[in-house]
């Protein structure tokens, strides 16, 4: 009696077990079968490289959307890795551990103010000044890139020290013995054993800039169009579909999802690479 | 030319300094900021008075009991999942290829923006099961996007537990079940709590995924299946709807406090699991 009630808490935990996979297949299934359809019938070609989206008018192409995403995205990794992998080296190698037990957490306190109040920050504070100084609307793919850089910074620096803190030190002390300074052995030894965890890391924040939407809705100004300058004002897949959902029915939702459908592959591919590269690092080691 | 190994190494920390720093003042930046502009607007009127005119004047109540019922609901679905998931994969199996797939979802589902989460939510909870935008369907979603979190920091907090608790419950005849509701989750239980507040952190600052799911009603909700508005919902449309700017601020000062006091709880309850795990 009680090994069969054993077996059956086993089994139950076991369907619970199934609950985040689940919760995928089914985002998976609902958003491409509401997605899916609308690209075959609008047409592959027309739906990724079509100029227009004016759905007034039946007009359903997003290609100035992911050029738009794509710069949105390239800007605040331009801004966000460099700054976020030499706050990672920093704390962990040239800073002694008490103060980086209170700077760290007081980074990850970043992660936890809301993409809105970024957003704001970037309409009150970051727009007006781009506007006076370098010109255009302001709320630009520049503006865009600086909020979202600031916002994956977080990320970028908590899985890289992570893993530089990883690193085992009798690779450190072997560099110094043979007589490297401390930046030799940092850029010659423990970045190259850290490496899979610090790509890990940038591929994560690529995924969240590319995914983030609030923020950008706020700060990029959210025409649609191929931007040409960093000043221009641009329109994300992201806040296309955050945009118009509101008042979307019929083609116009299903074509709104199929936008969805785009974003989802493409993340999830940077996710998969991700999870590939520190798996990788890991047999490595 | 080369520069002397000496100088390069000033030349590098001097930089990465200066980005530490940066980030630091960022930080520092955004919450003065906030805080600075918002403080002045808020006081026991504001914070639980109700709303006029669409939140143009009047306090923010409902968006105050949005903000915390909204989470409740989440942790209440997502916390047994969790859990449940986590004491499967510490205790009830090896490294199969099972487990290998069902981490491989865990990770994948961590990386799924909220917007998506919003469309899902939306075209399952909302528009499918005709639920409507209610604080059912918002928790729902919310508590599928917490999921991976709570999974992840159960599952090191339970493996954390020493072998040696569970083999005295074993040697004292009881069963795995026992030995985990009476042994190993009363001593996971500080990271588990970790997890689920990163999880309430998460929602609260929320907005993609709440707007299209919960809505955004600004009336005190009676039922699970009426619209609520949270504080991050609320500030978004005061300011992207130019209502109330002097409210807008307001709102985020009350809603960076409050996750601040959040982060800051949860940060004492993981530094306490820590301490006694090293004891």
């Amino acid at each position: 009696m009680k090994m069969s009630g054993e077996k059956a808490v086993r089994f139950g935990l076991m369907l619970l077990a199934f609950s985040s996979l689940a919760s995928l297949l089914l985002i998976a299934v609902f958003i491409l079968k509401e997605g899916v359809p609308f690209i075959i019938h609008y047409g592959v070609r027309e739906f990724l490289l079509g100029l227009n989206w004016q759905p007034h008018k039946q007009e359903y192409g997003i290609y100035p959307m992911i050029i738009s995403s794509l710069w949105v995205t390239i800007g605040a990794m331009l801004i966000g890795a460099p700054l976020g992998i030499a706050g990672a080296i920093f704390l962990n190698e040239f800073v002694p551990r008490t103060v980086m037990r209170i700077i760290k957490p007081t980074i990850e306190l970043l992660a936890g103010i809301p993409s809105v109040v970024y957003g704001f920050i970037g309409v009150m504070v970051l727009a007006p000044f781009i506007r006076a100084y370098m010109g255009g609307p302001g709320l630009s793919v520049l503006a865009a890139s600086v909020i979202l850089g600031i916002m994956i910074l977080p990320t970028i620096i908590s899985i890289s020290t992570d893993a530089i803190g990883a690193v085992p030190n009798t690779y450190r002390e072997a560099a110094l013995s043979l007589g490297a300074t401390r930046w030799q052995s940092v850029y010659m030894v423990t970045i190259k054993a850290a490496r899979s965890g610090i790509v890990a890391s940038i591929i994560l924040a690529m995924g969240r800039a590319l995914g983030e939407t609030m923020a950008v809705i706020m700060v990029a100004g959210n025409a649609v169009r191929v931007p040409h300058t960093p000043l221009d004002s641009v329109r994300t897949l992201t806040a296309n579909i955050a945009m118009e959902m509101g008042q979307a029915s019929g083609m116009h939702r299903q074509a709104l999802f199929a936008t969805g459908v785009i974003l989802l592959c493409v993340i999830m591919l940077l996710n998969g690479i991700a999870i590939s590269v520190v798996r990788g690092g890991v047999r490595r080691k | 030319m080369r520069i002397p190994p000496r100088y390069s190494q000033i030349l590098a920390v001097g930089l990465m300094g200066a980005a530490t720093l940066l980030t630091l003042l960022v930080l520092v930046f955004v919450v003065v900021f906030v805080l600075g502009k918002g403080l002045p607007a808020v006081n026991l009127q504001f914070l639980f008075g109700m709303p006029r005119d669409m939140g143009r004047a009047g306090g923010i109540l409902p968006a105050i009991v949005g903000t915390v019922l909204l989470p409740l609901v989440a942790i209440a679905i997502a916390m047994p999942l969790g859990v449940g998931t986590a004491v499967y994969l510490a205790e009830y199996t090896r490294e199969t290829r099972l487990t290998k797939v069902l981490r491989f979802g865990t990770d994948c589902l961590a990386g799924i923006p909220s917007i998506i989460f919003g469309l899902f939510g939306f075209i399952f909870f909302v528009v499918m099961l005709k639920m409507g935008w209610c604080l059912l369907s918002g928790g729902l979603t919310l508590a599928i996007m917490i999921l991976p979190t709570i999974i992840r920091t159960s599952e090191e907090a339970i493996r954390a537990v020493p072998n040696a608790y569970r083999e005295v419950s074993f040697s004292l005849g009881a069963t795995r079940w026992e030995t985990v509701l009476k042994v190993v989750l009363p001593n996971a239980l500080p990271g588990i709590v970790t997890g689920v507040m990163l999880g309430v952190g998460r929602s609260v600052g929320e907005t993609a995924a709440v707007i299209f799911t919960a809505g955004s009603a600004l009336r005190l909700p009676a039922t699970m299946f009426d619209s609520v508005r949270t504080m991050a919902v609320h500030f978004y449309i005061l300011a992207r709807e130019g209502i109330s700017a002097e409210n807008a601020y307001g709102t985020a000062a009350v809603l960076i406090i409050s996750i601040l006091l959040i982060n800051l709880a949860t940060y004492g309850m993981m530094h306490r699991m820590l301490a006694a795990r090293t004891k």
